[in-house]
């Protein structure tokens, strides 16, 4: 992204942008904007990579055999498509950039609590991110995201050694990332921000950043207890060396089951911000929509074991975590039903947020429904590993999640740019995005249904019509994902500028200029009205 | 594309769940778009539509429908964890045959000493016991068919039941990622009647079971040296415990504890000695891990546990 195209767009005033002009006071910002820039930067790169692993992969399941490439060559890219999606585009992706643009600027703050140490995970995520490609390129990995035992530790070809390595740094990144939302959140908010005015898109942030905290430390400890036994085979996870594989499992989950809503979670937030905005209406239900942030950040600490039920632990700990898993799934139904609420007699305008946003519904709704199937221990126990799992977690962390992500990318484009995006085109791209991706994933919960497993470079025969559809659906998705990218880009040479408030929103980030001088407000600002104050027409007569 | 099988009473139960948690969601989604859809149309900033006020006690109507999702979900669950609790209830007299797993293949042995790759033959209307051990990664036996899938572990016995009334042949998968040639670690399981069933053992019939096979392991091994086994067995009972009648009794141990001498104990029991020592024995007894293969503890373990208790021991306590 370049800060030329941006120069003179607003003569009228300085800006973040325009502050500075050279590379240095790029790479050596420690102002939150730009480090979301940065960020921005750095996660386009590695969706577009991850996701180019996965048309491969879809390329070669149009055939039974494998169209283009072998098993071990199939194994590697879906290792690096995973590797890369979640630990750097997924996790990281909508707290680093739109939450550490806005996270200030909506609570009337100058900067991040600690914006050296803001920086510092940028470089942290970005070291761990490179050690992590040039191994997944080097020579490729081939354990699956998962680094399942004692197959990562003795038996897996490949450089397993530097992507474990690439992927704790890029764990400390996150650490001091939550670390730094949720002193700023608590220490940093203007006069009159009081808990419950907080936009709920900070809530979910702070739910997200306990769970950056408390869970990452976890992965950190299993990451290094692999590289201890791949090295000095020590005996913590081969039986064969008096280990236990399943150990590395619940050490995995404890951590990865909260990073599933570590993705989410912040999209939630997006959602409630956009929904609201665009009915032009005062949210229903805010404290529970809070609440059921925080509840889910704590009750997912607790369901890692239903990724176990087939894995021979006990059967009276799958039967609890069966229950605990339905039970987290009541504080995401809460949100759904309040966003409907939210759209009641609303004035609701069609700009491409909110058409990603009720996307958002859309493909939530659906995963979240698919959830109960495998939260379910009888069914689960059919449709564990299959592509039913696949397509399950895929509408919600690639469906619902980068809808999200794209719903607050236009919605606070203009704040971030300084221009507007073209709006037809938004609105192509999102419902192109929604079509694409059923296209892509519905018939794979059909495949799961019939039997068809995971991580298969060649499959039955009978699955071909089914694989056939979902990577016609896969050449629409991407299409529609790389049309974001060009009109986006388009827009920050040529969109028309935008005013400081262009969906007449609430919130604080509306109050300053589009994009925002470096220190964000003239004054600080202090808040005297509830959070989303939408007047009704018969308030707005009266007064 | 041809409709799965369901090729056992289970699968169909299963299918029942599945049909109904479909049915939930269905309604469920048609409800939330169909909301959407009405609102968005009603609501559009233009349609001139008097809004009236805007509902109160919000509350009320959050406490309804966070109590209707709890009750609905527990529902879900209760059949659900009813249905996975009955599947792994032991089941009487049942024919157990052993899986073996290795990079990339699956090892089957029956009994009477039959073998077989990548493929499973199972008689109908009979409970199969399947007792699945991994001699390298974590595999996991799959039969879609079946509706059942389980882990396979390495240096471990873990139980996975049938009971098919559908002959046929049906997909076996290696459903748990196990490295380079995973996507071909597949196999067939076929269902046949009584006597086919029977007829296909005695075409396909070893020469000598396991049983036998086994005891000549136990011999080579060295295993009597220290174990008294059987009538005629040689060894004591000084340095090691008897092995008469062991299979599904009580063991003391030395910590004060007792477990169930079952399959997954007496194969620990072989390649870990030094885990569970038999109450007033000393831990004498070398690991046999890395000595023995999972092949040929399948045949040791049939062997012991075809020692009957003898007479006399059973009569005192």
């Amino acid at each position: 992204m370049s800060a030329a195209g941006l120069v003179g767009l607003d003569a009228a005033h300085d800006n973040y942008l325009t502050d500075e002009k050279t590379i240095g006071s790029w790479l050596l910002t420690t102002d939150h904007k730009r480090i979301a820039l940065l960020y921005f930067a750095s996660i386009t790169a590695f969706f577009f990579l991850g996701g180019a692993a996965a048309a491969l992969m879809r390329l070669n399941l149009l055939t039974p055999n494998g169209l283009i490439v072998d098993h071990e060559t199939y194994n590697r890219l879906f290792t690096m498509h995973g590797v890369i999606m979640v630990w750097f585009f997924l996790v990281p992706a909508i707290p680093v950039t739109l939450g550490n643009f806005v996270t200030p600027l909506m609570i009337g703050a100058r900067d991040l609590a600690f914006p050296r140490i803001n920086l510092m995970s940028w470089y942290l995520f970005m070291a761990g991110g490179i050690i992590a490609l040039v191994g997944l390129f080097a020579g490729g990995v081939d354990t699956g995201w998962t680094f399942y035992t004692p197959l990562s530790t003795q038996y897996a070809k490949g450089y397993v050694t530097l992507v474990c390595c690439g992927i704790i740094l890029s764990g400390y990144s996150s650490i001091a990332t939550g670390l730094n939302f949720i002193v700023t959140i608590h220490k940093l908010r203007a006069p009159g921000m009081t808990w419950y005015r907080l936009p709920l898109f900070l809530w979910s942030l702070y739910a997200t950043s306990v769970i950056y905290v408390l869970a990452t430390p976890v992965l950190a400890m299993a990451m290094v207890l692999i590289l201890f036994e791949r090295i000095f085979r020590v005996g913590v996870f081969d039986p064969a060396l008096g280990g236990d594989p399943l150990l590395f499992q619940h050490l995995f989950w404890f951590y990865s089951h909260p990073a599933v809503y570590i993705m989410i979670l912040p999209g939630f937030g997006v959602v409630s911000e956009v929904i609201t905005a665009f009915s032009r209406k005062s949210i229903f239900g805010y404290r529970f929509i809070a609440w059921s942030s925080v509840s889910i950040a704590v009750i997912s600490f607790f369901v890692w074991g239903h990724h176990m039920f087939v894995a021979g632990t006990s059967l009276y700990s799958s039967v609890v975590f069966s229950l605990l898993s339905f039970i987290v799934a009541v504080p995401s139904a809460i949100k759904v039903f309040n966003w409907l609420g939210t759209l009641h007699k609303g004035f609701i305008h069609f700009n491409a947020p909110m058409l990603y946003a009720l996307g958002f519904i859309g493909l939530f709704t659906m995963g979240g429904l698919t959830g109960l199937f495998v939260a379910s221990l009888g069914a689960d126990v059919h449709l564990h590993d299959t592509y039913f799992v696949v397509a399950h977690f895929h509408y919600i962390m690639v469906g619902a999640m980068v809808s999200a992500f794209f719903a607050g990318l236009h919605y606070w484009w203009p704040k971030i740019t300084g221009r507007m995006y073209p709006e037809v085109w938004g609105q192509i791209a999102a419902v192109m995005i929604f079509f694409g991706f059923n296209l892509t994933f519905f018939p794979q919960f059909i495949l799961g249904y019939e039997g068809m497993p995971r991580r298969y470079g060649s499959y039955a025969p009978e699955y071909q019509v089914l694989n056939v559809l979902s990577s016609c659906g896969s050449t629409i998705l991407a299409v529609a994902y790389l049309l974001p990218l060009t009109y986006l880009t388009w827009s920050l040479f040529r969109g028309a500028s935008a005013p400081a408030n262009p969906w007449a929103a609430t919130g604080l980030e509306w109050q300053t200029q589009s994009p925002p001088r470096t220190e964000n407000f003239s004054s600080t600002p202090v808040v005297t009205d509830p959070p989303y104050y939408y007047p009704r027409p018969e308030e707005r007569q009266h007064v | 594309m041809t409709l799965l099988p369901a090729a056992s009473a289970y699968a169909r139960e299963v299918d029942w769940l599945l049909v109904s948690l479909l049915g939930i969601s269905l309604l469920v989604l048609a409800l939330v778009l169909g909301l959407m859809a009405v609102y968005v149309v009603r609501y559009r900033y233009d349609s001139g539509l008097d809004r009236g006020a805007l509902a109160t006690k919000t509350w009320r109507i959050e406490v309804a429908w966070t109590a209707a999702t709890l009750l609905g979900f527990f529902g879900l669950f209760i059949w659900g964890a009813n249905l996975f609790v009955r599947m792994y209830q032991p089941k009487s007299d049942p024919l157990t045959i052993n899986v073996i797993a290795k990079q990339w293949m699956w090892k089957i042995e029956y009994p009477g000493g039959q073998r077989e790759i990548n493929a499973l033959h199972i008689p109908t209307d009979r409970d199969v016991q399947l007792l699945l051990t991994s001699e390298d990664v974590i595999h996991d036996f799959g039969v879609p068919a079946f509706r059942v899938k389980r882990d396979v572990l390495p240096g471990r016995y873990e139980a996975l039941w049938l009971r098919s009334d559908r002959p046929g042949t049906y997909h076996l998968f290696c459903d748990q990622f196990c490295g380079t040639d995973h996507a071909s670690m597949v196999g067939t399981v076929t269902v046949m009647s009584g006597p086919d069933y029977q007829k296909w053992l005695e075409s396909n019939g070893a020469s000598v079971g396991l049983v036998v096979e086994g005891h000549t392991l136990f011999i080579k091994y060295g295993c009597g040296g220290c174990h008294q086994n059987g009538l005629s067995g040689g060894g004591g009972t000084v340095r090691a415990p008897s092995l008469n009648g062991l299979y599904n009794s009580p063991v003391p141990l030395s910590d004060g504890s007792t477990v169930i001498a079952d399959d997954r104990y007496i194969h620990d029991s072989i390649l870990y000695p030094q885990q569970q020592i038999v109450a007033s024995y000393a831990p004498v007894m070398p690991s046999f891990n890395g000595v023995i293969s999972e092949e040929e503890l399948v045949k040791i373990i049939a062997y012991v546990k075809s020692l009957a208790p003898r007479v006399a021991e059973a009569s005192t306590p």
